[in-house]
Formats: C-alpha cells, sequence, structure tokens
C-alpha cells in the first residue's frame, strides 16, 4: 500500500516539472546552472541505475550473469541497435550465461 | 492525407511507434520488479517519462524503498521542466493545450519539435510525437505486463539483464564527448562506494548529489546531458545540421528572443 503512496508522489512531482517550464518565467530558468544541473544529473543518475542493477545485490556487489548483459548492451550499442534490440541482446545474454551454469 | 505529407508528422509517427514497443519491456519489468498490473500503468499514464519510470521500478527491484524510488524518479524528471521552458517560448500553448502538452513533454516530442524550424511544423510535430508516444507506450505497457506476469521467475528470461541493457540505453545517446563520459564513471564509482554503507536504493541519490555539484561548478555546455534519448531526424540530415537540429538546447536562445523583446 505504501507503494502505491510514494509511486503517486512520484507521478504529481513528475507533472509538477513539466508544467512548471510552462509557468515559470523563462528568466528564472535561463541561468545556465540550472539545465546544465538537469543534464549533469541526469548522466550521472542513468550511470548509477546501469551499476546498481548490474553488480549490486542488496548492500553488497556481486559478479553475475547480469555482467553479461551489460558488455552484451554494449555491443549492441556501438552497432547502433535499436533500443528494444539492445534490451533484448541484455536479457538474452543473461538468460543463456544462466543455462550455461553462471549464477 | 495532407497531414501524412507534413514531413514533422511522419518523424513523430515513426518515433511513437519505435518508443511505444519498448514500453513492452517497461511493461514486463515493472511487474518482475514488484509492482502489479495498475502500478505500472498508473506509471505509464500519469507519470509518462520513460528515464524516470525505468528509475522508479530500478530502485523497487534492487530492494530500495519508495521514497528512494519516488527521488530517484523525480530527480531524473527535472529535465523535462528544462523542455517545458524551451516548448513554451516555441510554441505559446495557450489555455488546456498548456496542461495536455505538459503531460506530453519528454525527450521524443521535444526532440521531434525543436528539430523543425517551420513555427507549424513545430507544433505539428510536438503533438504527433506527443500523443502517439503516449498512446503506443501505454498500449505496450499493458502488453508487457500482463505478458511479464506470467513468465513465472524472471530470472530464467534473463530479465534482470534487460533492465541493465535498458539503463545503459538510456544513458548512451549522453555520452558524446569526454565530459558527460567522465561524469558518468564519477558517478558510478560513488554509487558503488556508496553500496555497503547506505540502504538499497540511497546510492543512486548519492550519485544524483554528486552529479549536481558537478554540474553547479563546472563551466561546460550549458546543456549537456540534454541531448533527448531518441534522434529523429539522423536519417534526415547530415551529423552536423542534425546536431543543431535536434539539440533542444540550441534552438532555445532563437525560441525565447521574441520574449526579450517585448
Amino acid at each position: 500500500m505504501s507503494l502505491w503512496i510514494w509511486l503517486l508522489i512520484a507521478c504529481a512531482l513528475a507533472y509538477a516539472w513539466k508544467i512548471v517550464g510552462y509557468f515559470v518565467p523563462a528568466k528564472f530558468l535561463e541561468d545556465p546552472r540550472t539545465s546544465r544541473i538537469a543534464g549533469t544529473m541526469t548522466i550521472g543518475l542513468l550511470a548509477s541505475l546501469t551499476v546498481v542493477n548490474a553488480v549490486v545485490s542488496g548492500q553488497g556487489l556481486a559478479a553475475d550473469a547480469r555482467l553479461g548483459a551489460l558488455a552484451a548492451a554494449a555491443i549492441a550499442l556501438t552497432l547502433r541497435a535499436p533500443f528494444l534490440v539492445v534490451v533484448i541482446a541484455g536479457a538474452g545474454t543473461a538468460a543463456l550465461l544462466r543455462f550455461l551454469g553462471w549464477s | 492525407m495532407k497531414l501524412l505529407a507534413s514531413p514533422a508528422v511522419k518523424v513523430g509517427l515513426s518515433i511513437s511507434i519505435a518508443t511505444g514497443l519498448y514500453g513492452i519491456s517497461f511493461g514486463a519489468l515493472a511487474v518482475t520488479s514488484g509492482l502489479n498490473f495498475w502500478q505500472a500503468m498508473a506509471l505509464s499514464l500519469l507519470l509518462f517519462s520513460g528515464g524516470s519510470q525505468f528509475a522508479f521500478i530500478g530502485v523497487v527491484a534492487g530492494g530500495g524503498s519508495g521514497i528512494a524510488a519516488m527521488s530517484a524518479a523525480t530527480l531524473l524528471g527535472m529535465r523535462n521542466g528544462i523542455y517545458g521552458m524551451q516548448l513554451n517560448a516555441l510554441l505559446r500553448p495557450t489555455g488546456w493545450r498548456k496542461y495536455i502538452g505538459a503531460q506530453l513533454t519528454i525527450d521524443e516530442s521535444t526532440a521531434t519539435s525543436t528539430g523543425q524550424t517551420d513555427p507549424a511544423e513545430q507544433r505539428r510535430g510536438f503533438w504527433t510525437a506527443g500523443i502517439g508516444v503516449y498512446v503506443l507506450w501505454n498500449l505496450f505497457t499493458a502488453v508487457g505486463a500482463l505478458a511479464g506476469s506470467g513468465l513465472g521467475d524472471p530470472k530464467q528470461w534473463g530479465l534482470d539483464g534487460a533492465a541493465v541493457a535498458a539503463f545503459l540505453a538510456l544513458l548512451w545517446p549522453r555520452l558524446k564527448g569526454r565530459e558527460p563520459i567522465a561524469i558518468a564513471a564519477v558517478c558510478a564509482v560513488a554509487t558503488v562506494g556508496a553500496v555497503p554503507f547506505v540502504p538499497p536504493g540511497v546510492p543512486i541519490l548519492v550519485a544524483a548529489v554528486v552529479a549536481a555539484l558537478v554540474g553547479w561548478f563546472s563551466h561546460g555546455r550549458r546543456d549537456e546531458g540534454l541531448e533527448p534519448d531518441v534522434e529523429p531526424y539522423t536519417h534526415h540530415a547530415g551529423h552536423h545540421q542534425d546536431a543543431a537540429g535536434t539539440h533542444p538546447g540550441a534552438q532555445r536562445r532563437e525560441g525565447t528572443e521574441p520574449e526579450a523583446g517585448t
């Protein structure tokens, strides 16, 4: 139940960001620092989420089939594969490695 | 028929199909992360921003709390505020269009709109991509969520690997140049370093703080990292023109000039 509450708060705040751009005077957001932080934070969060999903397990680190998925995704992206293909490459590699016995 | 002759509508439709399709992976991952069908749908219907939605379920899947998931999703949504400001200057929506348009303000609609130069085309691009992605993204989220819940053990199908790949794919287009790569590396290290010391989900917020500090103190391009997830115009233009055209930041000055004049 409490997950629902945080989920709905996240939805409300997401809309708040979006609508703020339409109402806040341009001057207010024009400070180059604001857009720079929005940009660096996007990069930082996505990098962090990638790492967490690849090697973190609870409060420790683990090297398992997910590392294979990371490598496969990187190769697919280098080959300019579309998003869905990258995701399938990641899933397929992790599944295959597990099938072969690597956790 | 006449509408289909518009280049912005064509690009908007193709980007809607490409983006909408990967709603399948969001839906499937959401239910295997522990969300139920309606929670997955609520994120797609109400939150409607791919990166933030994946962040929310990514934190939940890692055992993080609801508040950590909400925080990560919210911080990642900040860039939509910047997009909103650019689109407001560009399209000048009025009345209810502002409120509906705000919900449709995402990477894809912003990129499709700002990639056009004619104001009517910019408007068509925004609404085509915005509505198109919204409809298909939600449709395919439902398909993915229904399919995902029937899969049994998600690990057997490598769905945790799919999440890793999804985040890397969202990050990848933003890693143009040395600085964004350095920011990503520093934040990755900060995350790993924080893992043993703080509860699950919080290392992601530590990385967000590090990234914000880098943004505050460094003096790189002001629109670093605001390249949208997608490059709708790669097939239509040369690289240089493309880089300038799809950049939401690139047209910002042009878009806000009339404002300064009045």
